[in-house]
């Protein structure tokens, strides 16, 4: 499988990328890990006439702690994630995240940032990042803005990103105590994308009852979702086995189902039901 | 329009105008002739084109060669050094860990770069590592043992 011609280019400068993406933004794509956008070039999806490689500004692949949130560049690879011994004390849920994404050499190569920028309906990515109430730093040649993770994922394969922007930063809330999370998933056999993954956080009060709990969902819709009736049902109530299975009823409201071979709308909410109990009863057991 | 691409492929110097499409798979394969790297799938999934870039288990066809300009490629044709094979390569020779030989060489550059980070993984971890990488033949019992044979050789 052979991609269509293109041109392309890989400058060494984030100012450099973003005057190339201004002065071609409806031709250009950019390349990063390149393991969405190859793969759809290959079949032919996607034939950008110019790509812009940004795997040599290795200034954009870091995990840092900063200003109450850890900040991770957009160049940041899966399995840097997923082997951050830091991460794993601080924000679990990425390296969770991280683990369950494709296999060891897609881990290698693809990043968090060229995930999200796809925003592809079954990845793995966006339900941890919606769970975690995560922060899109992105830039263009005229400034920089914030995008809450709620309102980056816009359609299917779109984002809030506009034609002239990159995806620089991910920025999470550093959790507060007594908050666990999970992400529970159901991998597609061979592709090993997320028929329906859910990730889970949830806080409890002194008391033990849940303070707050967010919950994103992927591989149901044509886009990643907060859960919002499952989070409202949660809110101030105990975290037994009866109220986490009541709650996660709710997990598939209002949303479009995806239908395919792998799963009829009818059972995709279903799974969306059982993965929901299942990331919020784990995500609970985790509140030390 | 045509790039050049300066690449180490197994401890030699290469360089080639390459079309930007190229996928680094062909370029090994095609314009090096190292045909060990296999194609198997074309879609990311089966591992059988699987090698080391800068140390990194990736799938070849996955890749563009002018991605991988200045980088350092190790294909299976450079696992054996002076008449020594590798010990992967012995492992999967004394322990049958092959049958067609298809999966084989993205098998041993995958379970090198499992070794590498887990010098002694458990049976279940050598699974999970090697989960990139498919075989039809052997139900993966002799793969896993080979590993193990490795990870006691090195």
């Amino acid at each position: 499988m052979i991609p269509a011609q293109f041109d392309y280019v890989a400058p060494v400068t984030l100012d450099e990328a973003l005057s190339l993406l201004a002065e071609h933004q409806d031709e250009a794509k950019i390349l990063a890990g390149g393991h969405s956008l190859i793969p759809a070039m290959k079949l032919r999806f996607a034939q950008p006439a110019l790509l812009v490689d940004i795997g040599r500004l290795k200034d954009l692949a870091y995990i840092r702690e900063e200003g109450g949130q850890v900040r991770v560049g957009a160049m940041t690879t899966h399995y840097q994630l997923e082997s951050s011994a830091r991460l794993r004390e601080i924000c679990p849920l990425l390296p969770e995240c991280a683990a369950a994404i494709g296999d060891v050499q897609v881990r290698n190569k693809g990043t968090i940032g060229g995930s999200l920028a796809h925003s592809d309906p079954a990845a793995d990515w966006p339900a941890a990042i919606l769970a975690l109430d995560a922060e899109m730093i992105v830039v263009s040649a005229v400034g920089e803005r914030a995008i809450p993770a709620s309102d980056f994922f816009v359609d299917m394969l779109t984002t809030a990103l506009a034609p002239n922007e990159i995806l620089r930063e991910i920025r999470v809330p550093l959790p507060p105590p007594r908050t666990g999370h999970a992400y529970a998933k159901l991998p597609h056999p061979a592709s090993g994308f997320a028929v329906v993954g859910v990730a889970a956080s949830v806080t409890r009060g002194a008391d033990g009852t849940c303070e707050s709990a967010s919950v994103g969902v992927t591989g149901v819709s044509v886009k990643a979702y907060r859960a919002r009736g499952v989070e409202l049902a949660l809110k101030g109530g105990a975290l037994g086995q009866q109220e986490i299975a009541g709650a996660a009823t709710h997990a598939a409201d209002g949303v479009d189902l995806n239908e395919d071979l792998a799963a009829s709308a009818d059972y995709r909410r279903h799974l969306a039901e059982v993965y929901a109990r299942r990331a919020i009863e784990r995500a609970a057991s985790r509140v030390s | 329009m045509k790039h050049f691409v300066h690449i180490n492929v197994n401890g030699a110097d290469r360089s080639h105008e390459v079309e930007p499409r190229l996928l680094l798979v062909h370029y090994l394969r095609d314009v090096l002739g190292l045909t060990g790297t296999h194609v198997g799938c074309e879609t990311s999934l089966c591992g059988a084109c699987t090698v080391l870039v800068d140390g990194q288990a990736v799938k070849s066809c996955t890749m563009f060669a002018v991605q991988a300009d200045g980088a350092h490629v190790k294909t299976i044709e450079g696992f054996a050094a002076d008449g020594q094979l590798h010990p992967v390569q012995e492992g999967f020779w004394e322990r049958h860990g092959l049958q067609c030989g298809y999966c084989t060489p993205g098998m041993i550059v995958a379970a090198s770069q499992l070794l590498e980070r887990n010098p002694a993984p458990s049976r279940e971890e050598i699974r999970h590592g090697l989960e990139g990488n498919l075989c039809r033949c052997t139900g993966y019992q002799h793969i896993v043992e080979a590993v193990e044979y490795a990870a006691r050789k090195v």
